[in-house]
């Protein structure tokens, strides 16, 4: 009991002091712009217009450039996020939804839905290196730690392609349920996370013997919600690997999964429709768009609890945290 | 199966789809037999040349875009032949050996080609609406894509319950598939609560749909046709045979909507839909084809998304492995309506979300919040297992 007490005071010791404030950015798919939060305050601090119809966002891992899918524009959009200020356009081919960064900040890998293509592209020289052939509506992208596979999730496919990027050449297809939509991996690289929204089932891929492989696939039940409803979209993973968090769409619920086990051990009561998710820095925060009730909500990750929503534009999608 | 040989058996179906195969060959077709109709009143209507093959074509190449990853070749064969061809073309495609056929064709011709078909051929009705071959006429070969008439007639029902819009006033055409639809409206509205109060026939006089300045005689026609009925909120039209329903909205006496066979419609698919991923999937086929997607392309896909799953899944591509697959707990397809797509098991009707629009925009799509069900909200729309009188699916 002592040495439990003396190994988690330090834990304490260290999420205690406070955290950090960082911007939060949410993109709104529907009043086509970006609402800025502060992540200690949870206070709007800006809003700015960020092209037609924006979803997928990431950052740089500097903090120094924006990246939003501008969905209806067909294009990439980049923008300061210190002044908000476009800075300059991607190519990103028709309709980009989500795209995934090189753990160095570049190329970036997008899904291109339209072509079954994944298209990477260089940030500097805003060049098209290659284009990937994939299979059907390619959606969710996701690069490993080791920054060696990329993945792609086909929805119409139903599978993850496990791309070289070195070569560019796929090397391992993985079937998987229904309309996969996103893709994680753990940050030592073990395991990789697949949600098939339509499936309704979270894929668990072993990467440890080489060839991929299904260790399981997790279903979800929240008693009084329809099971097609319990629709997985957002998958975020903590570093130290042990929980996983799965936004669960129209079920307005963010399950949490023991990372050991691959189980379900608590159901997070969130806004509605609930689609991507984000952790502040520190893992301190996860946040959540919530499509439907125009906000986020705000996960205390080490409680496991809901603390607050904030109201952003309308029909938030994506959600980005800027790097300490 | 313990859970140690399930993670056996998912390792090696990944592996399998890992290594190069020898293609394993999958043969389909889209069979159309048209009737001889006249143009229809909106010239917007008429229907393309590739009406289905398209869909089929599109769906043929999904197939085989996740074939070159699963060893798997799909083909497509698409044919429109006259009624009094339809079973020589049969034979043909048998001959060719193609035994799985999304047929689009009307329910009288289909019945025929069914019980000429046999065991080793599995038909995908991809057009007709009609009751019975879903209830007593069903049969162990017909897997039907297309919805039938009473899960559209009870995806406009249900909504209008929800509008509080339940006094009707059904207006039915002449011909006997309107009196079928009809009927389906009447089940329909006793099923969930609602009063047709009064109904009205429109008499088919033949004659040119069209003419110029038609418009000047119908304006006075409709308003007295709907004049002086007992007291409803909305008009079901029912005219499956395309003679008057779109004359009626702005024209009737009363100033009511129309729903049914114009105003708010019910589809299986409308080119302006693009919830749930829609609008990709609607863009792909336009690039393929240079044209909107109508309801029989939709089924045409689905038809061949249907084989497609049960294939890659399966890993078998005959007919009776398709159709056991297809009828099993483990299938499912998404296919842009918000939830997975499954077969009833006792008559072969897949379940669908149904969209209903007003032509321009998705007004809602059914089962409607709040219709439950024991097994699926899906199955509150159409015939249900204990209704059924079809018994070929072991039933």
């Amino acid at each position: 009991m002592l040495r439990s007490v003396l190994v988690l005071l330090p834990a304490v010791l260290m999420f205690a002091g406070p955290a950090e404030a960082n911007k939060v950015f949410v993109t709104n798919e529907r009043s086509n712009n970006v609402t800025v939060l502060d992540s200690q305050s949870w206070e709007v601090i800006a809003t700015f217009p960020a092209g037609n119809r924006p979803r997928g966002i990431t950052i740089s891992p500097d903090g120094k450039e924006l990246y939003v899918c501008a969905s209806d524009d067909d294009t990439v959009r980049v923008f300061d996020p210190e002044t908000y200020k476009e800075l300059h356009t991607l190519p990103s081919g028709p309709d980009p939804e989500l795209f995934a960064l090189d753990p160095s900040g570049n190329p970036l890998y997008v899904a291109n839905e339209d072509d079954n293509l994944v298209t990477v592209v260089d940030v500097k020289t805003r060049q098209v290196l290659a284009e990937v052939p994939v299979g059907v509506e390619p959606e969710g992208v996701a690069v490993s730690p080791d920054a060696k596979t990329i993945i792609n999730t086909s929805e119409t496919t139903n599978m993850a392609h496990f791309i070289n990027a070195s070569t560019y050449e796929i090397v391992h297809n993985v079937r998987v349920d229904q309309r996969p939509r996103y893709a994680e991996f753990t940050a030592d690289g073990k395991k990789l996370y697949v949600s098939s929204e339509i499936g309704g089932t979270v894929s668990v891929i072993d990467l440890s013997a080489g060839e991929p492989a299904i260790a399981k696939k997790i279903s979800f039940a929240v008693p009084g919600i329809q099971p097609e409803w319990l629709q997985p979209v957002g998958i975020k993973a903590t570093k130290d690997g042990s929980r996983i968090f799965v936004a669960l769409g129209p079920a307005n619920r963010v399950a949490v999964i023991d990372a050991a086990r691959d189980e379900v051990i608590d159901y997070l009561l969130v806004g509605q429709r609930v689609w991507q998710m984000a952790f502040t820095p520190g893992e301190e925060f996860l946040i959540t768009t919530n499509g439907n009730s125009n906000d986020v909500s705000i996960i205390d990750v080490k409680e496991e609890t809901v603390i607050r929503s904030v109201q952003v534009g309308e029909q938030p999608w994506g959600v980005v945290v800027a790097p300490n | 199966m313990s859970s140690l040989s399930l993670t056996l058996a998912v390792f090696c179906a990944t592996v399998l789809v890992a290594l190069p195969l020898r293609a394993m060959e999958v043969k389909t077709a889209v069979l159309r037999v048209d009737r001889v109709a006249g143009p229809p009143i909106s010239r917007l209507d008429a229907p393309p040349a590739d009406l289905g093959f398209a869909g089929g074509m599109l769906g043929n190449e999904d197939n085989r875009t996740t074939g070159q990853f699963t060893g798997m070749d799909y083909t497509l064969k698409t044919q429109a032949v006259a009624p009094e061809q339809a079973a020589a073309a049969l034979d043909a495609l048998k001959a060719e050996g193609i035994g799985l056929i999304a047929v689009i064709a009307e329910g009288d011709i289909l019945k025929t080609l069914s019980d000429k078909a046999g065991p080793e051929v599995l038909l995908l009705n991809a057009g007709a609406r009609d009751e019975m071959l879903r209830d007593g006429d069903c049969r162990a070969n017909v897997l039907h894509v297309s919805p039938s008439r009473s899960m559209l007639s009870d995806s406009v029902v249900q909504f209008l319950m929800w509008k509080r819009w339940s006094r009707i006033l059904l207006i039915h055409g002449s011909h006997p598939e309107d009196k079928l639809l009809a009927d389906s409206y009447r089940k329909s509205a006793a099923k969930f609560g609602a009063e047709i109060v009064e109904e009205r026939e429109f008499v088919d006089t033949g004659g040119a749909r069209r003419t110029d300045t038609g418009h000047v005689m119908v304006q006075r026609q409709i308003p007295v046709f709907t004049q002086d009925a007992e007291d409803y909120d909305v008009i079901i039209a029912a005219d499956e045979a395309g003679v008057f329903a779109p004359y009626l909205p702005y024209h009737t006496w009363d100033p009511k909507p129309v729903a049914g066979s114009a105003g708010l419609r019910a589809a299986s698919w409308h080119a302006a839909h693009e919830a749930w991923g829609a609008t990709q999937f609607q863009r792909r086929f336009e690039k393929l084809t240079r044209r909107n997607m109508r309801e029989e392309d939709y089924q045409a896909w689905l038809a061949m998304r249907v084989i497609g799953e049960a294939v890659t899944q399966s890993g078998k591509a005959d007919p009776a492995s398709v159709r056991a697959y297809a009828l099993s707990e483990d299938f499912e397809l998404a296919a842009f309506k918000g939830q997975k797509l499954t077969f009833r098991p006792w008559n072969g009707q897949m379940r669908q979300p149904i969209l209903l629009t007003d032509g321009r925009v998705t007004v809602s799509v059914s089962p409607q919040d709040g219709y439950l069900h024991q097994h699926s909200p899906l199955d509150t729309l159409g015939i249900d297992a204990p209704e059924t009188a079809c018994h070929a699916f072991g039933g």
